[in-house]
């Protein structure tokens, strides 16, 4: 007997390792990103870099403040068409998703999340940019917004079915009409979780750059308006890194942990504000 | 359709007049001592699909009193009291036909919204549903505020009705804190001040005890007692101890049809149908 117990307490320990290494290994390249993007990152990083103005080719210095502003303006204007229209296709799948054309929607959104980001650039390219003749912070925001698009619809959709039913039916035997109840039980007790989703999406969106290419292109200035090329911080990290420049080099180093950290700001944001809820 | 609507009027002036319990075939009952009625169903059937769960139903609910809705498990005693607010018809497929007279108004008349139906026809579910993203103190105002009632003495209602459900010097020091850090009966009681606190007319309890230990079903049970001055209650119970226990009035339930509806001390003494006298026996069900 005592033989058994000792081979379980063996296999107890060996598996119990296996997945501990497991998690340093899966760790180890998100810390070794963030640690190098620091260091590397620190150095470039200046009160110019992030309030001027690239300066003219040649002349060491400048910075990227029309980037950073582009950038989030491109997102946030890509938020503003993909996320109301994403939670309200996944609040459509979660009510009324039993349909034929529930799941067509459902199918739609999973392919479309695998379609490279490159692609979508082209089309709305083909679709948006061709057609105006011009690249604009509009034409990125709308390509960005496609990409966001399935992660919000899914996730919203996921997370609305994990409410308990018994919480709308508490609400409509309060006289509450079915949409609020939806809307302000519903989703609002799911919130926690569609803010994850959506974070995700954002995160992913304000990292792209292939669709940011031949949508937005990029600005060595302020953009008049969001109907001009607009500069951005992934394009211009692709720009600066693959130029011959160590100037350059160490400015998308720079551009790259400033972009982290915007993301990280963002994401810890959105948890605040939907965190609202008693203990 | 005019010619229903006067067998309607008939058959509730008759009611009116103490003659008769429900009307029509019921009428062999004797009248159970009760009161003037709140609500009615005249030949209601209701339906999941094709599946017929209520067979014709005559059952009047009288005010200030508790009915108890008695019988096996599928007899259709949940979907029943679900037609009373029309939360029936919530679940995908399901339908009714027939009347639900509340104050001799068909509350399934075109043009009648559900949704002023179930303010007046509150409701407690099977299990304790609190709103888990709400404090104590929004759960017991949930119904005015998700309705966008204005109501200008809130902290007033709030502690009006938790005292009417119990539950005030439990919670009265800790109303900011969720409404699902409470224990499972106080949780339910929860439930009831949110019910309360929109003044209904008429209290439907699905089966309210069903998830809680003795001592809060007890709880519970006492609190049903002390509502019943103010409101018709109707209470849906397996428990035959519990119907005993809380309510005057009793109706028994099977295969989707009202059995036999009386007083409960005569539905539990002197049951005047076999099938009921079976079912409290315990020789089924």
């Amino acid at each position: 007997m005592s033989g058994r117990f000792a081979l379980r307490r063996f296999v107890d320990r060996a598996v119990r390792g296996a997945c501990l290494l497991a998690t340093v290994l899966a760790l180890l390249p998100l810390v070794s990103v963030l640690a190098f993007v620091v260091v590397r990152g620190a150095g470039g990083l200046s009160l110019t870099f992030l309030t001027g103005l690239p300066k003219p080719v040649g002349e060491p210095g400048g910075g990227m403040a029309h980037a950073i502003v582009g950038s989030l303006q491109i997102v946030g204007l890509a938020c503003l068409i993909g996320i109301p229209a994403g939670v309200l296709a996944g609040i459509h799948l979660a009510e009324y998703g039993a349909t034929r054309f529930g799941r067509f929607v459902r199918f739609s959104a999973d392919v479309l999340s695998g379609v490279p980001s490159i692609a979508v650039g082209l089309f709305v390219y083909a679709l948006v940019v061709a057609r105006a003749q011009r690249f604009s912070a509009y034409a990125g925001a709308l390509a960005l917004a496609i990409l966001m698009l399935p992660t919000i619809t899914r996730s919203t959709e996921e997370l609305l079915r994990l409410v308990p039913e018994s919480l709308r039916e508490a609400a409509l035997g309060l006289g509450v009409p079915a949409w609020r109840a939806t809307l302000r039980v519903m989703l609002r007790t799911a919130l926690p979780g569609v803010a994850t989703g959506v974070m995700l999406a954002v995160a992913r969106a304000m990292g792209e750059s292939a669709p940011l290419l031949f949508t937005s292109f990029n600005n060595r200035a302020w953009a008049e308006s969001p109907n001009e090329p607009t500069a951005s911080l992934p394009v211009n990290i692709y720009t600066y890194a693959t130029s011959p420049y160590a100037d350059w080099h160490q400015q998308a180093w720079a551009a790259a942990l400033v972009l982290v950290g915007l993301v990280l700001c963002l994401s810890v944001a959105a948890r605040l504000l939907v965190r609202r809820r008693p203990e | 359709m005019t010619e229903r609507a006067n067998v309607v009027r008939l058959r509730s002036a008759v009611a009116e007049s103490g003659d008769e319990l429900a009307g029509g075939s019921r009428s062999r009952w004797e009248k159970p001592d009760a009161g003037p009625v709140k609500m009615r169903t005249l030949g209601l059937h209701a339906f999941y699909g094709e599946t017929e769960v209520l067979k014709g139903i005559d059952l009047p609910i009288v005010d200030r009193q508790v009915t108890a809705v008695i019988g096996p498990s599928g007899c259709g005693k949940s979907t029943f009291v679900r037609s009373l607010n029309r939360m029936h018809e919530v679940v995908p497929g399901a339908r009714i036909t027939g009347q639900v007279l509340l104050d001799e108004q068909d509350i399934y008349a075109r043009g009648v919204d559900p949704v002023r139906v179930r303010r007046r026809v509150g409701m407690l579910f099977q299990k304790p549903n609190p709103f888990p993203t709400l404090s104590i103190r929004d759960n017991v105002l949930a119904g005015v505020l998700l309705n966008g009632i204005d109501v200008s003495d809130r902290e007033g209602l709030v502690e009006k009705a938790l005292r009417q459900a119990a539950l005030w010097d439990e919670v009265k020091d800790v109303l900011d804190r969720s409404g699902t850090s409470l224990s499972g009966g106080q949780q339910q009681r929860l439930c009831m001040a949110r019910a309360l606190a929109l003044e209904p007319e008429v209290l439907l309890m699905d089966e309210p005890c069903s998830a809680l230990d003795p001592i809060a079903t007890a709880r519970v049970e006492e609190l049903i007692h002390g509502l019943r001055e103010s409101y018709a209650i109707v209470v849906v119970t397996h428990n035959m101890q519990q119907a005993a226990r809380v309510a005057n009035l009793t109706a028994f339930f099977y295969m989707g049809e009202l059995v036999e509806y009386d007083r409960t001390d005569v539905v539990f003494t002197r049951p005047k149908e076999r099938r009921t006298e079976d079912y409290i026996t315990g020789r089924f069900g």
